[in-house]
């Protein structure tokens, strides 16, 4: 067994060079499904965080009026649980652009009838993104949950007959995803179930929560210990321009929401400075480039 | 004439003033679409403006990116840097760009003189005037960011408030994304994209984009002026010059087909692909 350093480790620091994208964790980890990969383990049950009220939202859009934040996400869980949540998007739009985080399979004609409205409303877009994790049930299902692959397509379609043209979002959960290939494969598949404009985002896997038991946690070596990183380096990471309001508080991004040192504050200024890169998922989305972010 | 700052990509965020206009013409990507440029400039004359401004981003795209600059240089006309000229100067690409964008900045590359990537090295980022007492800024993308897309639907008030605020501006004039748009949020306050003269704004039609602001009754005027030029001929000297297909469609037909995923839902929705 090896003897612990003696020397202290040190990190890279993640500056914020502004407020531009502001998430919420408006559904908190509450959801009508229990993804195997869900790195924040959201469930039927799970109420680590729980649902944001319309008055929560308000108070924290007041403030990001203010900062001149650039665009609004919303995610959970499943924000189509939070019976509150086209007031929310309806007074979110009137500051800015929107992206909603779905599994979809809530989504019915009506949902994606309402959703047109308040968009088409709006001066800014709203986009629906719905989450989808194989090409056919045998490769969505498993991780999912049975049944889910059918009932995510008819998310999708609601929202393309309303006019509202969703972003499917893939993980490499799903084998081969992540190539040009499994892209390519995706974006014909999206064709073929009638989306002429297929929009597409692959996340890497953030081993955290439920995936931790479903493929594997980080190991040791993935970290930013005792790394350096430019300015650029540091600047494209999404955690030097955004931040994410759940119901404890106001946090450094979307993934890291379970890791208590990575609330920042109660109000959004006094979460903008920097962070240190001390978590395991900040090795992937330096090495990977990734963002939350569509 | 106007003093050189350095070499691409170590330029400071300090613009040059050229002073107080009454009428001005401002050019956004050029894409070496230097039929439409020629098109615009000469209706740009014939309204009386007092300056044209070129707001970078001359080659890439089109064919034959040395008559752009050519004639850019030739009428003198005040230009900031684009993404491209930052990196035909400084040799830097964005590892993300995709096989598009590589092909059209490997054949702009080629093709620009080392004459013309020198002189692109000495333009400002950014450039600032005045028109009925308003402070305009000029920049490509964003006043914070030389590739910054400011988007009509994804360039909310808060935010323009802010960058209007942190860069001493009252009006923002960029290009970048290829669509014209505007959104005032007081008199003369706000921000204007003068969309592109390089392709058409993937509207299925082929005509091009500048703008023209002009001080009237105390306050800012701001007209999207529409180009039409020889685009046929534009598209034959692109088939020879072995540029993609794709990019000869945009040309004839007026509709975007590639780099679609980029634009914000709305935009998109728009456009045909």
């Amino acid at each position: 067994m090896n003897a612990p350093s003696s020397a202290p480790s040190s990190f890279p620091i993640a500056p914020l060079f502004a407020l531009d994208t502001l998430w919420f964790q408006v559904a908190g980890t509450l959801c009508n499904l229990q993804c195997t990969h869900c790195f924040v383990s959201c469930s039927p049950t799970n109420h680590a965080h729980e649902m944001l009220t319309l008055t929560d939202v308000k108070r924290h859009l007041q403030e990001a009026e203010a900062l001149g934040v650039k665009e609004y996400y919303f995610t959970g869980g499943e924000p189509f649980m939070n019976h509150e949540i086209f007031e929310i998007l309806e007074e979110t739009l009137r500051l800015g652009p929107v992206s909603v985080l779905t599994n979809g399979v809530l989504i019915r004609a009506d949902t994606a009838a309402r959703l047109k409205k308040l968009s088409d409303a709006s001066e800014y877009s709203l986009d629906l993104r719905i989450s989808i994790d194989g090409w056919d049930a045998a490769t969505n299902d498993p991780i999912r949950g049975a049944g889910t692959f059918e009932r995510i397509l008819g998310g999708v379609r609601a929202l393309a007959s309303a006019g509202l043209n969703p972003v499917l979002t893939v993980t490499e959960a799903c084998d081969g995803a992540g190539t040009e290939d499994g892209r390519a494969r995706f974006l014909d598949f999206l064709r073929s179930i009638g989306l002429p404009q297929p929009r597409l985002k692959i996340m890497p896997l953030l081993r955290l929560g439920a995936e931790e038991s479903r493929l594997r946690a980080y190991e040791s070596w993935e970290t930013l210990r005792d790394r350096e990183l430019t300015e650029d380096e540091a600047g494209v990471l999404q955690c030097a321009s955004c931040r994410m309001v759940t119901s404890k508080g106001v946090y450094v991004c979307p993934i890291l929401i379970d890791s208590p040192d990575a609330k920042m504050g109660d109000t959004l200024r006094e979460t903008m400075r920097p962070f240190p890169l001390r978590h395991q998922a900040c090795f992937t989305c330096h090495e990977t480039g990734f963002s939350c972010r569509t | 004439m106007y003093p050189s700052l350095g070499q691409g990509g170590a330029i400071p965020v300090t613009a040059v003033d050229l002073g107080s206009f009454r009428r001005i013409a401002l050019f956004g990507g050029v894409y070496s679409n230097y039929l439409a440029l020629e098109r615009a400039i000469e209706i740009a004359r014939s309204r009386g403006v007092d300056a044209m401004i070129a707001l970078g981003d001359f080659g890439a795209f089109g064919p034959h990116p040395d008559r752009t600059v050519e004639i850019l240089r030739e009428a003198a006309l005040p230009a900031i840097q684009g993404n491209y000229e930052e990196s035909l100067s400084s040799g830097y690409t964005d590892p993300r760009d995709n096989a598009f964008a590589q092909i059209s900045y490997d054949y702009t590359r080629e093709k620009t003189a080392a004459a013309h990537k020198a002189w692109m090295a000495t333009l400002p980022r950014h450039l600032r005037l005045t028109i009925a007492g308003k402070r305009l800024l000029l920049c490509h993308g964003s006043p914070r960011k030389i590739n910054e897309f400011l988007w009509e639907t994804a360039t909310p008030r808060p935010f323009i408030a802010k960058l209007l605020a942190d860069h001493a501006a009252d009006l923002i004039v960029c290009t970048h994304t290829g669509l014209p748009w505007k959104r005032f949020t007081g008199p003369g306050r706000g921000v204007v994209n003068v969309g592109a003269l390089g392709r058409p704004a993937n509207d299925g039609r082929t005509n091009v984009w500048f703008a023209i602001l002009e001080e009237r009754g105390g306050d800012v005027a701001v007209e999207l002026v529409s180009v039409d030029y020889d685009h046929p001929r534009l598209a034959r000297e692109m088939r020879s010059e072995g540029l993609p297909k794709e990019f000869v469609e945009t040309i004839e037909t007026g509709w975007w087909t590639t780099c679609l995923e980029i634009l914000p839902a709305k935009e998109r929705a728009r456009g045909r692909f």
